[in-house]
């Protein structure tokens, strides 16, 4: 389980985060979805280190990431896979070496040991057939492939996607989808998703956090959403003109 | 002095919490293909012309009956020892390699690959840049020690070649009043030299922020500070050890 507990953040006196809470479930996908710019990326960020909150705490089950020691941190960031919104592949490495990576530099397993392993995450994610390629010669849904690959190598008991349908066609999307709530089923990973595709928000969404300008307006379950009386997430939600007119 | 205080910062990360030696091994013998291996053509084909083009200056401009013509090679060799090998070469270095760590490093900054290394829990400026340094430092003096032999063997094609010099005479002008200490002075300025345009070049790309237009900015600012740089440091060096 993940908990935020009034996590606030500003860049050059203006906030971007304003006292956000949550507590995030093991074995459920936890989206945060929000328009463009209201602070869903920056809040992935604050749990995961990259960027460190003004005030407020992140808690992976009960252990505090930005009030513990460095050993408990670097623990922490061993428990964690981050699937990053362009897959955030290596260039100079082939997607077998992508996916070990990890173990590389964080395991002592044998050749062998780590050859099963990425050989296991790869079938995982259907990708067995391109181990040899460079991401350069993989399509955009193969790299986010890759990445959750990547991302799930080391077994993380948390799991961060950034907008893991970005720039992909719907059926890919789907796909992509699937296979994280299948993973977080699988293995009873926390796993928390920015997004602001409605697809995943309807097919995936365990729970859903509704960010704008910085706060926290709605959080329930994807079948309660379309019942919301918040005007800032309808207007969110029907967006699109054949949606309004369904509007219930 | 933000900036520079910055830049200080950065590299005390370089020597802070390290990874397993056998991976710096492997990354520095990479860095060292790519930095050094890969720049031999470019340093070859510079210092050999640099080299022909002193000696045919200099024997132009020395034309006096009291001046033995063997002083042509003594003037290449010690303009070559002390300041066209390691100087020019290293700022041919730092437009090949400059720009291109820095455009290298700018790239994982802005498609997220440095984020991902630190989320791994690596140390991702030791991870990318120690071995960066380390590889400038060890083929830089290398180079320069090739781009030394080249210019002077420039120098002695476009020399005898052209008939402004016998063979015999640039044998002799290169052993004329030979200083040992200046092969070493050549030695230390490409180390401090790789040091500072590694380093440098790293910083700009390392802290890069936004899309192509700003990689390409911190890779133009990379060469611009390097040369500036190694400038300034060749000057100080002269003082100290000449």
């Amino acid at each position: 389980m993940i908990e935020i507990n009034n996590i606030s953040k500003s860049f050059n006196g203006k906030a971007v985060l304003k006292g956000i809470s949550s507590a995030f479930k093991k074995g459920e996908t936890n989206l945060i979805i929000g328009g463009s710019g209201t602070g869903k990326s920056v809040l992935l960020k604050c749990m995961i280190g990259l960027v460190k909150p003004d005030q407020g705490n992140v808690l992976y089950d009960g252990r505090d990431f930005y009030h513990c020691d460095k050993e408990t941190q670097q623990a922490l960031r061993r428990e964690m896979g981050v699937l990053f919104q362009g897959g955030a592949l290596f260039d100079s490495k082939t997607v077998e070496e992508n996916v070990r990576f990890p173990l590389d530099m964080l395991t002592s397993q044998s050749v062998e040991e780590k050859r099963e392993r990425v050989a296991f995450c790869l079938q995982r994610v259907g990708l067995e057939a391109a181990a040899k390629r460079m991401p350069s010669e993989i399509s955009g849904g193969m790299k986010k492939r890759v990445g959750i690959a990547r991302a799930i190598v080391m077994n993380p008991k948390y799991l961060f996607c950034d907008e893991p349908n970005s720039g992909l066609d719907p059926l890919t999307s789907v796909k992509i989808d699937e296979l994280i709530k299948e993973i977080t089923e699988e293995y009873q990973i926390t796993t928390i998703i920015i997004t602001h595709d409605m697809n995943s928000v309807m097919e995936i969404g365990q729970n859903i956090m509704f960010l704008y300008q910085g706060d926290k307006l709605w959080e329930g379950v994807n079948t309660d959403i379309i019942k919301t009386d918040v005007p800032e997430l309808k207007e969110f939600l029907f967006s699109n003109k054949l949606l309004r007119e369904m509007e219930p | 002095m933000s900036v520079l205080g910055k830049y200080f910062i950065f590299l005390g990360t370089l020597f802070s919490k390290g990874e397993k030696l056998s991976v710096y091994w492997r990354r520095l013998m990479e860095e060292c293909v790519g930095i050094g291996v890969s720049s031999i053509f470019i340093v070859a084909i510079v210092s050999t012309f640099i080299g022909a083009v002193s000696c045919i200056q200099t024997a132009y401009n020395l034309v006096s009956p009291i001046i033995p013509i063997s002083t042509v090679a003594l003037i290449v060799r010690d303009m070559s020892i002390l300041e066209l090998a390691p100087t020019i070469t290293c700022i041919v270095l730092a437009g090949k390699v400059g720009s291109n760590i820095a455009s290298e490093l700018g790239t994982m900054r802005i498609t997220e690959q440095v984020d991902a290394l630190e989320v791994m829990g690596i140390n991702s400026a030791s991870y990318l840049v120690l071995p960066k340094v380390i590889a400038a430092m060890i083929t830089f003096p290398m180079l320069v020690i090739f781009a030394g032999f080249l210019n002077i063997f420039g120098g002695y094609l476009a020399g005898t070649l052209t008939g402004v010099i016998t063979e015999r005479d640039y044998m002799n002008g290169i052993r004329d009043s030979f200083v040992p200490y200046n092969i070493f002075f050549m030695c230390v300025k490409p180390f401090v030299f790789g040091f500072l345009i590694a380093t440098i070049s790293s910083f700009k790309g390392y802290f890069t922020q936004g899309g192509a237009l700003e990689v390409g900015k911190a890779s133009t600012g990379a060469v611009t500070s390097s040369c500036i740089s190694v400038l300034i440091a060749d000057y100080l060096l002269a003082q100290l050890l000449l």
